[in-house]
Order: structure tokens, then sequence, then C-alpha cells
């Protein structure tokens, strides 16, 4: 293993995190901040349990989620794009470095990221509501994994990406309409059956509904079907990643 | 001398099917600076990125100190160091950090006296703290040296290290490139420009259309392919040239006073003894004698030229 290598661009990522750590922390904890005004307050005022949960309380783990699928992709996304862009990638390829090395770089760095901002989420919270942790290490679990996960999804991103545009779409067309369509800030018992059939193909409903349960012991399915949802979702992006390296397709062309 | 580099039958196409290399075979022995030479889209990038692992190509093979660059590619980049033909750096970031993220990158211990040594040979020691966007080109040319010698490579490839640098700069880069295969270093450059090869190489290797189409020593190169011009200056104007010397296909400057010819260095047809006695038996006084030799530039276009003229006849 080239372990020297792997640190460099880890390292090398994080410098970037911290150079610009105003803007990385500051945008999450003032959306944050807005969700609990216009939710928590607004429509908390409606809606007052659910599943005997605070409102507030109960729309933190949907959060959490929200911002670290976000946070994932675009990191890992714009981590591995912008050398491509500028093609410092060069000395990348040129290092003697394994795929699997590349991308335990990029990916360890930007899954970091949005663990120290999933962490800080969770702080801001507590300035608005009572969070309560029942689970913390299944809690850590999930957040870790789920960081990962979405890491190596941006890495995807970024290997495909053809500009700056191509790293949004994915992430505002499919991402986001997920995660608030996954039960964010709601449990699916609350829509008509027929829309908790539909809202059960979706993913992130997995996902939130393990972190949740991580939180409050209340879910919408099962804790093993979570976790094997995120599994299945971290192996895939690992197998698209590693069939993409081995045949060069858009980095060694 | 052993090879420390051999390409035996390399091949590599494009997606779009462009045959971008073919059949390219090529040893490079240690401790020479070898010239790749070849107009623009010859394949010269391709054939380097290839080697040093940036692009995939698609058969042949390639080994580096008789190490196979694909089943042994961690043994063989670790000794092989890459400058790039455009100023690919990062803009935000200290030329400390770039140059340190480099050695990083090749699986090497930090190693801050070597970096500041490097620094100071490139003097850029005084930069170290300045971000990359801050930097002149021909200082961004040294970062990229700098980079490349980070994890202090056996065997350098020079991308067209002089593109668009002023006069003085290429002159300094050759002192470096100079220095540094004092220092045991090999390297390969690729070049458009005949005077850095001229300057810089023992051996050059000329690459057209994705072939290579010669290599040789430079100076055999330049004396089996090169022309040479007597020119001899007289003392009074000469009409027309007749008599002895019309067998010799002689032109005439325009001063009338300066007759030239030219002739190849291998071919034995001019003896230049013969040549002088006909002048004085014609009567000519002589006043000087000079001669040129064809440059690598001229040998390069008629090569290219003859390459292409061939390409088209098939």
């Amino acid at each position: 293993m080239n372990w020297y290598g792997i640190k460099a661009i880890y390292i090398h990522e994080m410098e970037r995190f911290r150079r610009t750590l105003f803007q990385s922390l500051a945008s999450p904890i003032i959306t944050t901040s807005l969700y609990f005004v216009v939710f928590g307050s607004a429509i908390g005022s409606r809606i007052t349990e659910i599943d005997g949960i605070n409102y507030g309380s109960y729309i933190v783990p949907g959060m959490i989620m929200l911002t670290i699928l976000t946070q994932s992709i675009s990191n890992a996304s714009f981590a591995f794009y912008f050398p491509r862009f500028t093609n410092t990638i060069y000395e990348i390829l040129a290092a003697p470095l394994s795929s699997f090395e590349i991308v335990v770089g990029f990916v360890g760095a930007a899954a970091s990221k949005s663990l120290i901002i999933g962490c800080v989420i969770i702080l801001t919270a507590n300035f608005f509501v009572d969070v309560r942790i029942d689970h913390p290490l299944l809690m850590m679990f999930f957040l870790i994994l789920t960081s990962i996960t979405f890491a190596l999804f941006g890495f995807i991103i970024g290997m495909y990406a053809e500009g700056f545009e191509g790293l949004q779409i994915i992430p505002i067309l499919i991402i986001t309409p997920l995660v608030f369509l996954g039960g964010s800030f709601y449990s699916i018992n609350m829509l008509p059956e027929f829309w908790q059939k539909i809202s059960l193909l979706n993913p992130v409903l997995y996902l939130i509904s393990g972190f949740r349960y991580s939180f409050y012991e209340v879910s919408d399915v099962s804790l093993l079907t979570s976790t094997l949802t995120i599994l299945t979702i971290l192996i895939g992006c690992i197998i698209f990643i590693t069939y993409t390296f081995s045949k060069g397709y858009r980095i060694k062309d | 001398m052993k090879n420390i580099l051999e390409i035996n039958n390399v091949t590599k196409f494009y997606k779009n099917s462009v045959k971008a290399l073919e059949n390219v075979n090529l040893n490079i022995k240690e401790g020479e600076i070898f010239a790749l030479l070849g107009p623009n889209g010859a394949g010269k990038s391709t054939l380097i990125n290839s080697i040093c692992g940036i692009v995939n190509f698609n058969t042949g093979t390639i080994k580096i100190n008789n190490m196979d660059i694909v089943k042994n590619y961690r043994t063989t980049r670790k000794i092989t160091g890459i400058v790039p033909q455009e100023l690919n750096l990062e803009s935000f970031e200290t030329v400390w950090n770039n140059v340190n993220y480099s050695r990083g990158l090749f699986g090497k211990k930090p190693d801050h006296n070597y970096i500041e040594k490097l620094l100071k040979q490139l003097s850029l020691w005084d930069k170290k703290d300045n971000k990359i966007k801050e930097l002149s080109g021909g200082m961004k040319r040294r970062v990229l040296i700098a980079k490349a010698l980070s994890h202090q490579p056996k065997l350098l490839f020079l991308d067209e290290p002089t593109a668009s640098v002023d006069v003085e700069l290429r002159k300094d880069m050759w002192d470096v490139v100079k220095k540094l295969n004092k220092d045991g270093v090999t390297i390969i450059l690729t070049t458009h420009y005949i005077e850095e090869a001229e300057e810089l190489s023992d051996r050059v290797a000329v690459i057209n259309d994705g072939k290579i189409i010669l290599v040789d020593e430079k100076d055999k190169l330049i004396k089996k392919l090169g022309e040479k011009t007597i020119k001899i200056e007289l003392f009074e104007s000469v009409k027309k040239i007749n008599g002895n010397l019309s067998k010799y296909n002689f032109t005439l400057d325009q001063t009338n006073k300066i007759i030239s010819h030219t002739y190849n260095l291998n071919s034995n047809t001019t003896d230049i003894t013969e040549l002088l006695n006909d002048v004085k038996k014609d009567g000519y006084k002589i006043k000087d004698i000079n001669t040129e030799q064809s440059s690598l530039e001229e040998i390069f276009i008629k090569l290219i030229q003859e390459n292409n003229n061939e390409l088209v006849r098939n």
C-alpha cells in the first residue's frame, strides 16, 4: 500500500476544506437554522409530535442525512473533477497509486468533511430542540457508512462529469428530491397507502429511517433493511468505480 | 550502457479510433538525454503519457529497468517523473505544499531538507510560500520540474519543457536539464524546437503520424543526413559561372562575389581539393572560404516532408 500517497491526497483535500472553512461550515449551519425556523416553528406548530417525538426533534436525523448526502456527493465529485478540469490529475495517474488508493484518499477526505459537517449540524440542532441519541454507536455507524457511500457516488459523478454544471445535475435533480420524499420531515405512515408503497421504492427512505432509529428508536422500516440498503448502494458504487478504473474510461482515454 | 526504457510494438488508439501510436519501438539508454522530435499531433505526448501511465495503450509492452510498467507499476513509476507540456498546477496552493504533495503521491516519506535543496537549486526557495497564481510562467515551469523531481526519479520526461518561454529562460532551462543529467538522471524530452534537441540531446528520434521514422545519435544524424555548403568569396565579381566551375552547380550571391556549392557529407561526390583547384584554374583569386552545415531543423523538415509524401503515396 502507498500510505504516503493516500495521506498526500487526503491532506491535500482537507487543506482545501480548511482554506474554505467558513463557507464550508456557514452554509450548512445557516441552512439547518432555516429548516428549524420553517419546518420546526411554522409546520411544527401544527404537527406537534410524530411517533411520540417532538416534531422539531423528529426532523433532526432527516436534516443531517440531507446534508450528509449532498455534502458527501458535492465534496467528492468536486475533489475528483477539479484535478481533471485543471489537468493536475496527470500526477495522480503517473504516481505509483492503485485505483483503490486514489479512491481511499479522495473518498476518505470527502467523507471526513461530511462527518465534520454532520457533527456541526447535531450541535446546531441542540440550540433549537432537544436531541436525544439512544444508540450513539449505531448513529456513528450510519453516519460513517452513509458519508462513505455517497462520497463514492460523488466520486463517480466526478469521474463522468463533463463540466461544473454536470456536478450539480444529479444532486439537484435526483438526490435532493429523494431526500425530501424519503421521510426527512415526516413519517411515511402519514401518507396515503398508495404513496407509502411508492415511498418504499426510494432508497433514501431506508437510510433516514435507520438513522432516525439510532436517535429515537422509531423507524418506518426495519433496521436490517436499512442496513442492507446502505450496504447494497456501497457495494454498487465500489463495483462501478472498479469497473470504470479498470477500463480507464474517462480518465485514461 | 544498459537500457533504462524499452518500448516494443506499442500501439495506441483513441476512443474515436484515431491511431495515435503505431508499432512504436524504442530503447533509451541509462544516463542519456534523448530528444523526441515531431510536429504537433505526431504522437510525442501520447507516447510519454503512455510510458508514465497517464493514458492506457492498446498493444505492445513498455519496460523500465527491465520491468513491465503495467505489471510492476509501483516500482517503475517510483523512478519516473514527468513535466507536462501545459502549466498544470493548482493556482491556490503554495509552491511548498505543491512540491511536498507530489513527493507524497510517489510514496516517499516527507523530506523537507531535500525539498529545500531542490527549491534552492531551481531558484524557487524565496517563492516557497507564494501561491502558484502569483508566479510568472517561467517560475511555474520550474515548479513543475520541482514537482517531477520531488521523489528523486531516475528517468525524467520533459514534455516540451521550453514551450512558450523566452530565450533567456530557455537557456536557464537547458542548464537545469544538463545539471540533472550530470547528476545521473536519464532525460527524455519532446520538443519541436530543433535547437533544443541540438543543444541538449545525445540521441534523437523523429516521430510523425504516430510512427518513429528515425532514431540515431544526434551528431551522426547531422553527418548522415546533413548537407554542407561551401561558400567561396572572391576578390573580383563573377559574371557567369562557366569553365571548370560549371560542373559544380555553383550559385552566385547578389554581390556576384560569393559562389556557393552544396554537397552531401556522405556522398563523396565532391572533392574539395579539386574544387578549389578548379577555382584557381579558372583564374579566380580566393578572398575567404566558409562552410555551413545543415541544422537538425533542416534535416527534420526534410524527413517529415519525405514521410508525408510517402504517406500520401500509400
